[in-house]
């Protein structure tokens, strides 16, 4: 699987996009709504001008067109076609390259069992529910082994659960593959748990390359910190394990949190994610004199 | 339950020739003016077992065929063009907005004069009656497609030939096959009308002659052709429609 390169690559909403991903990685692209990561996604796939230029393994692509690109797209809206049922949608690139028919039906039955929509293989796009059509559309990417993947918010419409299934069954999957993709979303959650490196977009820039371990602990700039929330760092003692959950001193609050080996020195906390439990329901807690807000909910008081 | 339904949809047709019958023997009119249901069909019988209305109905038959033909090719050609490039739509959708609106039969004077009264006459009549809507059906209906289609498809692997053959005519199917249903009733409507006016053979022809002998039965006769005629082209599109538009 190739790496990609983006030198200078500018257009109507990109400045001057410098960016380098290497072979195999999954890498996700971060930023606000019209920061430009979809037109990004669009440029290495061929589908928008732009001036600079964009290499695989080093390699200028920049004069092939999109069909010849070797680029699998999940757009933001799946766009998968309404005429072709389950089976078709997943071999239209196949039968697009004159595969053998048998060929086909093996490879279109190969991934539609990976992605456990097998028996839907003959319906239409319209009986199928969003996390099938997911699925669908993450195999037709897949369906003639394209050397790059392109994933536009794929999980943006689901409900927590499948989203959460789907991601995990991606991330074996790219791993497996090990396919270079780049995976679009403004979840930070989704990014923490799908990213081998994350790029942050602002207005057509780049802010910053790094893992999500360092974007979050050490923000460069304020669009990133802007972008990201500003969240609650604490250092840390480690002090012991209880139960697969690390136990933590973090400037005098004792915190658990999920232990995976390695050392703990500080954590990150959102501040949507810090509950206020009040001992009477009625009485608010002291600490509520020193924050801007805060919303009620039975007896827990949620910092905004 | 299929059948039955069939059946019972020709319950109201049936009381239709039965009142129908009921009343023109009960000589409220003239029989000449209004006959019955019964003479109508026999009328039907010997002018079929003469051969009269076999000949009218072929040659109307034939121009409808060839006028519907050619007129709905050019338009579907010319709508995927028009479809497929912004700078030939936007050429040509000033004049089409113009010559649209114009009823076909409007043109007979003109095509009168320029191609003379022969069977080019109707076959062109047709042809701009069917034209004009099917490719209006086509252009709108390939252009309708969402952009993101063939932005996917080209990344599949399409290139512009394959995306037109696999995204665009499939998507825009239904609408090109409402436009051919619909202009294949009205191809009917419009060859009787100009064979009335113009033509001296045909079923538009056979009814301007019954008219002027009082032959109200044969004008029954011929509106029944008409009437059958409209309603079975109109189906076989239908039926394409259902076939070919099901996953919608």
């Amino acid at each position: 699987m190739p790496s990609i390169k983006l030198r200078s690559v500018s257009n109507f909403i990109l400045r001057n996009v410098n960016l380098e991903i290497m072979d195999g990685e999954l890498f996700v692209l971060l930023g606000p709504t019209g920061s430009g990561k979809t037109t990004l996604l669009n440029v290495i796939a061929g589908l928008v001008e732009y001036k600079g230029n964009v290499f695989f393994d080093d390699k200028p692509i920049d004069m092939i067109p999109p069909e010849d690109r070797g680029v699998g797209y999940v757009p933001q809206d799946l766009v998968l076609f309404p005429h072709l049922d389950v089976a078709s949608n997943v071999g239209y690139s196949l039968r697009l390259r004159k595969k053998p028919k048998t060929y086909i039906e093996e490879r279109v039955d190969e991934l539609l069992r990976m992605m456990g929509i097998l028996h839907l293989k003959h319906r239409y796009i319209k009986n199928l529910s969003g996390g099938e059509k997911q699925r669908v559309a993450i195999a037709r990417a897949l369906a003639s082994a394209p050397k790059v993947l392109l994933l536009d918010e794929p999980f943006n419409n689901l409900d927590p659960n499948t989203a959460s299934y789907l991601r995990i069954k991606l991330r074996r999957l790219q791993r497996k593959l090990g396919i270079t993709t780049i995976f679009v979303t403004h979840d930070m959650h989704e990014a923490e748990e799908m990213s081998d490196r994350v790029v942050v977009l602002y207005q057509g820039e780049l802010q910053q390359v790094s893992t999500f371990d360092e974007l979050i602990f050490s923000p460069r700039n304020s669009n990133v910190s802007n972008f990201i929330g500003t969240l609650n760092i604490l250092t840390c003692e480690y002090k012991g394990t209880l139960g697969g959950l690390a136990i933590c001193d973090c400037q005098g609050i004792p915190i658990l949190v999920p232990f995976e080996g390695g050392f703990i020195r500080r954590i990150a906390i959102d501040p949507k994610e810090i509950f206020v439990v009040a001992e009477h329901a009625d009485i608010p807690p002291p600490i509520l004199t020193s924050l801007k807000e805060l919303s009620q909910k039975s007896q827990k008081y949620q910092i905004r | 339950m299929g059948k039955f339904r069939k059946w019972t949809l020709m319950i109201p047709i049936l009381l239709l020739l039965v009142v129908w019958e009921t009343v023109a023997r009960t000589n409220v009119m003239p029989s000449y003016l209004f006959p019955p249901f019964s003479r109508v069909i026999v009328t039907a019988y010997l002018l079929i077992a003469n051969g009269v209305l076999l000949t009218h109905f072929l040659s109307s038959l034939i121009r409808v065929l060839v006028g519907f033909f050619l007129g709905s090719l050019t338009g579907i050609t010319v709508g995927i063009l028009m479809g497929c490039h912004d700078a030939l739509n936007e050429a040509l959708q000033p004049i089409l907005s113009l010559l649209m609106p114009i009823p076909a039969l409007d043109w007979l004077p003109l095509l009168m004069l320029w191609i003379g009264i022969g069977e080019a006459l109707p076959i062109t009549i047709i042809f701009i009656c069917s034209f004009f809507p099917v490719l209006y059906n086509t252009a709108t209906g390939i252009r309708g497609v969402p952009k993101e289609y063939i932005r996917v498809a080209r990344t599949l692997g399409a290139s512009r030939e394959e995306v037109l053959k696999t995204i665009l005519l499939p998507l825009a199917l239904p609408s090109i096959l409402t436009g051919l249903r619909l202009e294949a009733g009205m191809a009917w409507r419009v060859i009787i009308a100009a064979e009335m006016i113009a033509i001296p053979i045909g079923i538009g022809a056979l009814l301007m002659a019954s008219e002027s002998l009082l032959r109200v039965d044969i004008i029954m006769v011929c509106l029944m052709v008409l009437a059958v005629m409209c309603f079975l082209f109109e189906k076989v599109f239908l039926l394409l429609e259902r076939r070919y538009t099901k996953w919608r």
